[in-house]
């Protein structure tokens, strides 16, 4: 029990400080590599509560894949960082301002909620089973690919919809790009390439 | 103290919430952090639907969560795409200079 609450507080502590670092690194590649450590710890936390499978898809989608993107964003994008920096210290009251009510009215509703107890004992739509028989990923894949197997087609669509997108954004034919056309050097025939002239002896071409 | 419950994992998600919003107003100009803070939202939201999930012992939150991460990267990979292509058209990406609707 103590070791899951130090992991707890660990994971928890180096979360909301990457978190805090995201927001606040003067560099944006930074930015990018403290968000990676956010999503780590975050992950960390799912795998403390039982939730494994989500914690493994964070990984592989945030840092394998998310973060990576940004990077070569940040990274290609050849841009002044420090310029755009400027009026940080300005918006800092209005947005403490901002994060300070948000944060207490969260902590608020935080306090005071409680499960109806209605919807305590209700019927779950769709229970966990027991984790000494069943494993998370198990149990997930036996109803997201029945119940919600539209919901999971859908989600198919959206990503083959961004990445769409995504090449149509920005794929871009330059002109006066010269570029090897292979076709054109097969079809290429010795009597369109060559001229072949009676030269008369004593006189020139 | 020791015993970790639903709320502690609520109150994480509250302050990475409070946090992402906070990074949106204090990099009011730089388009990635503020795509970076989105992020950090959007995975408060999913602690808050897998809390929730463990603790009603119900599947369908971390289900949720999986379709949230889904929106989640389809959003970057976009967004990060209009900031390529606008870079390259403007050659910055301050937003005060994206006026040209005028909102």
């Amino acid at each position: 029990m103590i070791i899951q609450a130090l992991s707890f507080y660990l994971f928890a502590f180096v979360a909301i400080a990457a978190a805090v670092m995201v927001i606040s690194a003067r560099n944006p590649v930074h930015s990018v590599l403290f968000l990676i450590l956010a999503f780590f710890n975050a992950a960390g936390l799912f795998v403390l509560i039982g939730a494994e499978f989500i914690a493994m898809i964070l990984i592989v989608v945030y840092v394998g894949a998310v973060a990576v993107l940004f990077l070569f964003v940040v990274m290609m994008l050849d841009i002044s960082f420090s310029e755009l920096r400027q009026g940080f210290l300005q918006y800092l009251p209005i947005g403490g301002l901002v994060g300070i009510v948000l944060l207490a009215e969260l902590l608020m509703i935080g306090g005071s909620w409680v499960i109806a107890p209605v919807a305590e004992g209700a019927v779950r739509g769709f229970p966990a089973p027991p984790i000494d028989q069943v494993t998370n990923t198990h149990a997930i894949g036996k109803i997201l690919y029945t119940d919600f197997i539209y919901l999971f087609q859908g989600a198919g669509m959206v990503l083959l919809v961004a990445m769409i997108g995504a090449i149509v954004l920005t794929l871009r034919s330059r002109p006066g790009v010269r570029k090897q056309k292979i076709s054109d050097q097969i079809n290429r025939r010795p009597e369109d390439a060559i001229e072949i002239k009676k030269v008369q002896s004593g006189s020139g071409i | 103290m020791l015993e970790i419950g639903l709320s502690h994992y609520l109150a994480v998600a509250a302050i990475l919430f409070t946090l992402g919003i906070f990074g949106i107003f204090l990099n009011r100009k730089n388009v990635i952090i503020i795509l970076m803070s989105v992020e950090l939202i959007l995975l408060a939201v999913n602690i808050n639907l897998v809390a929730f999930s463990v603790h009603l012992q119900d599947l369908t939150g971390q289900i949720f969560a999986m379709f949230v991460l889904t929106v989640a990267a389809a959003e970057a990979a976009i967004g990060l795409a209009i900031i390529v292509v606008y870079f390259r058209n403007r050659g910055t990406i301050a937003v005060e200079d994206i006026n040209l609707m005028k909102g």
